[in-house]
């Protein structure tokens, strides 16, 4: 069984984490009822005695101690932190595993990147060595952080420049929050298209998020509770928003519904590496699968069923459902529709009690309406996992490298052009030491070319079907 | 003599252990229709196949289980060893913590050198427990990085160790829509490289076995259970106890060397396709009557018109005539989707199995010029029914079968090659470009010597 660690940088990165830790908790208790340290749990957490106080021995086998995260939460002002610190997690985390100043990264890459990277790169170092070490077999490093900020963006994408160096063996999933539109950060799109270049050269996977797509479906789910119109009730605790059950604040802050999905993605992720199932899908197998060219591998997330009716006895229909909603544009994590587009590559993740009947009838059912590159025609990834997520009998994530992410890619970039011409702002970066007019050409450069290689391949789309003629054999 | 099963990948240990449950429960029946000296020759033919002889309260399987991931193989450890009925040894596996991530050269180039020792050892030891070693059967799947890579690595190896015994690869051909994206590349570099180093390979097809599940086991949601639990039928169907021509006093003891003698004369021929009819579910049995001429006649049809079940044959297919045209001219002269086999072998359980005409399937038209059809074509029989089934019959064909789903995959993988698609995630582990285009160029001469049967 492997092990990942999770990296949580910046004030997003962290209230998203933190939602991911409690999830997590929250899944494997309701999993395993005899508080038994297994390979499941391992994968996410150490066991630790801590009975003599102080850190205790790691504990590889039978009962559960003291549950550590393996994380490392970085943050260049203290507020977020401390609050996690401060609240029912507090366990889960020790002190190795921080690494906070006091002044904030002031929304500015450079200062996250150049300034700080340089500053806290031992101290990084150090305990990422640390958080490994603990690892029997370290498979994967998840990096949660915004792109429009100044310490999830610079410092963030520094962590990423870092693991590549160190664990070029680990793989490196990053899940980045994506500016909205109405985003009051002035400039978030210089930080984004820095962070872009970074996450173009050091990631393994990206899967980009924006918060405009989780708002409106924590409103939709909102609308569907409130408005009555379901026939039957819907059961509070599987809201892929909820947090009942676990470890809740006093008030519910406006973020956290919208982080809980983002937590639940992460979860269903690595559900089929943690639990058994008749078909495992692995994180190296997502890569694998997923990744046709080295840098195209940014993938649009959806999950499905946002909720789940009291209706144990789920009929063909309703599961169907299921499969039709990921693929429709308000299900998306991002603001795209992948159904008009042009798909690489897709990956579906059920869990719970789904058969591989259904997954293929499902399959047939929906690829008359998907556009697929040519020469990936059938590139469909399935997984199926026995363990359907609390609360629900069955789940969807479906996984899509998609062209629809250029508009997004084509926003940054026209924002970021809007601001360089009129050079806005930028002597705040130029003066950070190491930062220079170039980092700006060649990050923009790095987009550009990104953006190019999506046209090509919507350019295919529709075209004819021209199949490359085969070996021909001496006979 | 003995069989040494190796279980690769998640798919390989699945169905290996629904096939020696399928064996056991066999055996072990009273539904044998035959006399208890008979059903005790067939038990102990079956053990001493299967089954080795140790200090245990049930029996050993001969079988070594190899997966780069542990969740799958101690979930077939466990789910054995809870039957009560048999067990696999607890020392005949071997597993690592991360799997091959459905990448072939994975498991071919990183995962096999590195464990290729640890792995013979245990095959090793499996083979010093057997009198007589019959031969290797290895189970795999051919899209995943495991079964696939690690599995051309290791039956490489086998043939090296061992290189007068008998290897039979029993390799699964992944759904046509896929299960893994890069499952054509993984197929194309598996069946290029067990061609140089297998006796066989014996072919099961996804698409195929879900469809039996759906129409003729009435199963409305297909699990991969149920599809592995087909599986282990047939092959059970082969491989259990049977009288041959040369044997017909004592069950036959080399039942991999009779395959291979029987149906593989060419070593460009390699590829087998199986049949097994009737295939109900299990609470139709007592209401079912065949008889061995229907039965007979469905199977030829079957062959003829390359058929994949008993339901929707076409009849209209006929073999061509001969004298009319020289039978090695390309097509023009020979009837549309018309089988032509290199070799067949029909093996029947059951019933006054003694009795029955196979005249049918020795007519010269069915076959190529090489072989006379006496040798093209063998019958194995036994009295001894199969998994309650009064009469089954079975067909094991080196023939046309899998021209067309060879053909797609090749095709699939071109088109996705001609895109250099996914190739980077190959070279990281060292296979170049160079050895897609070996691969691609083997198999196209394999499709191109089947095409002109």
């Amino acid at each position: 069984m492997t092990q990942s660690v999770m990296v949580q940088v910046g004030q997003c990165g962290n209230q998203v984490g933190c939602r991911f830790w409690d999830l997590a908790l929250r899944e494997h208790a309701a999993v395993n009822k005899k508080g038994i340290y297994d390979e499941a749990l391992s994968s996410f957490f150490r066991n630790v005695d801590t009975r003599s106080g102080g850190d205790g021995p790691d504990i590889y086998k039978g009962k559960i101690y003291s549950l550590k995260a393996r994380a490392l939460l970085i943050d260049m002002e203290e507020g977020v932190v401390n609050e996690i610190l401060q609240g029912p997690l507090r366990d889960v985390f020790d002190s190795k595993q921080l690494i906070t100043d006091v002044s904030g990264s002031g929304n500015n890459w450079a200062v996250g990147h150049k300034l700080y990277g340089y500053q806290y790169r031992e101290n990084i170092v150090e305990k990422l060595r640390k958080t490994a070490e603990h690892c029997d077999c370290l498979q994967c490093f998840f990096i949660i952080h915004s792109m429009g900020g100044g310490t999830g963006s610079g410092l963030g994408t520094f962590v990423l420049n870092l693991l590549e160096d160190e664990f070029p063996e680990v793989y490196r999933f990053v899940t980045s929050v994506y500016p909205s539109g109405e985003d009051d950060v002035i400039t978030s799109p210089y930080n984004s298209v820095l962070a872009m270049k970074e996450l173009n050269e050091h990631a393994d996977c990206v899967l980009p998020i924006e918060n405009e797509s989780l708002f409106d479906i924590v409103n939709k789910i909102h609308h569907m509770v409130n408005s009555g119109k379901l026939g039957s009730t819907v059961k509070q605790n599987s809201l892929v928003t909820s947090s009942a059950g676990g470890a809740k604040t006093a008030q519910e802050k406006p973020f956290d519904a919208m982080n809980n999905i983002v937590a639940n993605l992460l979860l269903n992720l690595t559900s089929s590496a943690r639990f058994e199932g008749s078909l495992n899908m692995d994180l190296n197998e997502i890569s694998m699968n997923l990744v046709p060219f080295p840098r195209l591998h940014y993938l649009v997330s959806s999950l499905t069923p946002l909720y789940t009716l009291a209706d144990v006895n789920v009929p063909s229909r309703r599961l169907d459902q299921m499969f039709s909603d990921a693929f429709s544009r308000d299900h998306q994590l991002i603001q795209a529709d992948p159904k008009h587009s042009l798909y690489l590559a897709c990956a579906l993740l059920v869990r719970g009690n789904v058969h591989v009947s259904d997954l293929r009838r499902n399959i047939e059912r929906l690829k008359p309406s998907l556009h697929f590159v040519s020469w990936n025609q059938e590139g469909w990834k399935t997984g199926l996992c026995s363990v359907p997520p609390v609360g629900h009998s069955h789940s969807l994530l479906a996984l899509a490298n998609n062209t629809c992410v250029k508009p997004t890619f084509i926003g940054l970039k026209d924002k970021f052009m809007k601001l360089y011409k009129k050079k806005a702002h930028l002597h705040h970066y130029l003066h950070i030491d190491g930062m220079e007019q170039s980092c700006f050409s060649e990050a923009i450069s790095s987009l550009s070319d990104l953006i190019e290689e999506y046209n090509e391949l919507d350019a295919t789309k529709g075209g004819p079907r021209i199949d490359p003629p085969r070996l021909q054999i001496a006979v | 003599m003995a069989i040494v099963a190796v279980q690769l990948g998640q798919c390989g240990n699945q169905i290996g252990q629904e096939v020696f449950n399928a064996i056991c429960s066999d055996v072990r029946g009273t539904h044998g229709l035959c006399s208890k000296k008979e059903n005790e020759s067939y038990h102990d033919a079956c053990k001493e196949r299967f089954f080795s002889e140790e200090e245990s309260e049930v029996p050993v399987a001969r079988a070594v289980l190899v997966d780069m991931e542990p969740k799958v193989i101690s979930q077939t450890l466990s789910v054995a060893a809870r039957s009560g009925y048999w067990k696999y040894d607890d020392r005949s596996h071997f597993c690592q913590k991360q799997g091959s991530g459905n990448n072939w050269a994975n498991g071919y180039s990183v995962h096999g050198p590195r464990h290729k020792e640890v792995i013979m050892n245990l095959v090793q030891k499996e083979a010093e427990k057997c009198d007589r070693l019959g031969g290797f059967f290895t189970i795999m799947s051919m899209a995943g990085g495991t079964g696939s890579g690690l599995g051309a690595f290791v039956t490489q190896c086998l043939r090296d160790a061992f290189p007068t015994s008998f290897i039979l690869n029993h390799v699964i051909w992944p759904y046509g829509t896929g299960e893994v994206i890069v499952q054509n590349y993984n197929s194309v570099l598996t069946l290029s490289h067990l061609y140089q180093s297998s006796d066989a390979l014996l072919v099961h097809e996804n698409d195929v076995i879900h469809k039996i599940c759906a129409q003729l086991m009435n199963i409305k949601q297909i699990s991969f259970r149920d599809v592995n639990q087909v599986i282990a039928h047939q092959l059970g169907s082969v491989f259990q106890p049977t009288y041959t021509a040369e044997s017909a006093l004592h069950y036959g003891r080399n039942p991999l060397g009779d395959l291979m003698e029987t149906l593989v004369p060419h070593p460009e021929f390699k590829m087998l396709g199986l049949r097994n009819i009737p295939q109900m579910p299990e609470n139709f049995l007592a209401y079912s009557t065949f008889s061995w001429p229907g039965l007979i006649k469905h199977l030829r049809q079957m062959l003829i018109a390359n058929a994949k079940m008993e339901e929707g044959i076409d009849w209209q297919v006929r073999p061509p005539r001969l004298g009319s045209s020289t039978p090695s001219s390309h097509s023009t002269n020979k009837p549309l989707h018309f089988n032509t086999s290199i070799a067949n072998l029909v093996i029947l359980r059951g019933k006054d199995t003694h009795s029955v005409d196979l005249g049918s399937f020795r007519d010269p038209s069915l076959y190529t010029s090489w072989l006379s059809p006496q040798d093209a074509f063998k019958a194995w029989k036994t009295p001894r029914a199969f998994n309650k089934y009064e009469k089954s019959a079975t067909l094991v064909s080196n023939s046309q079968f899998l021209l067309k789903p060879l053909d797609n995959v090749v095709g699939k993988a071109w088109n996705m090659f001609a895109s250099k698609a996914y190739i980077h995630q190959y070279t990281k582990f060292g296979i170049e470009e160079e050895d897609f285009l070996d691969s691609f160029t083997a198999l196209e001469q394999v499709i191109s010597s089947y095409t002109s049967l």
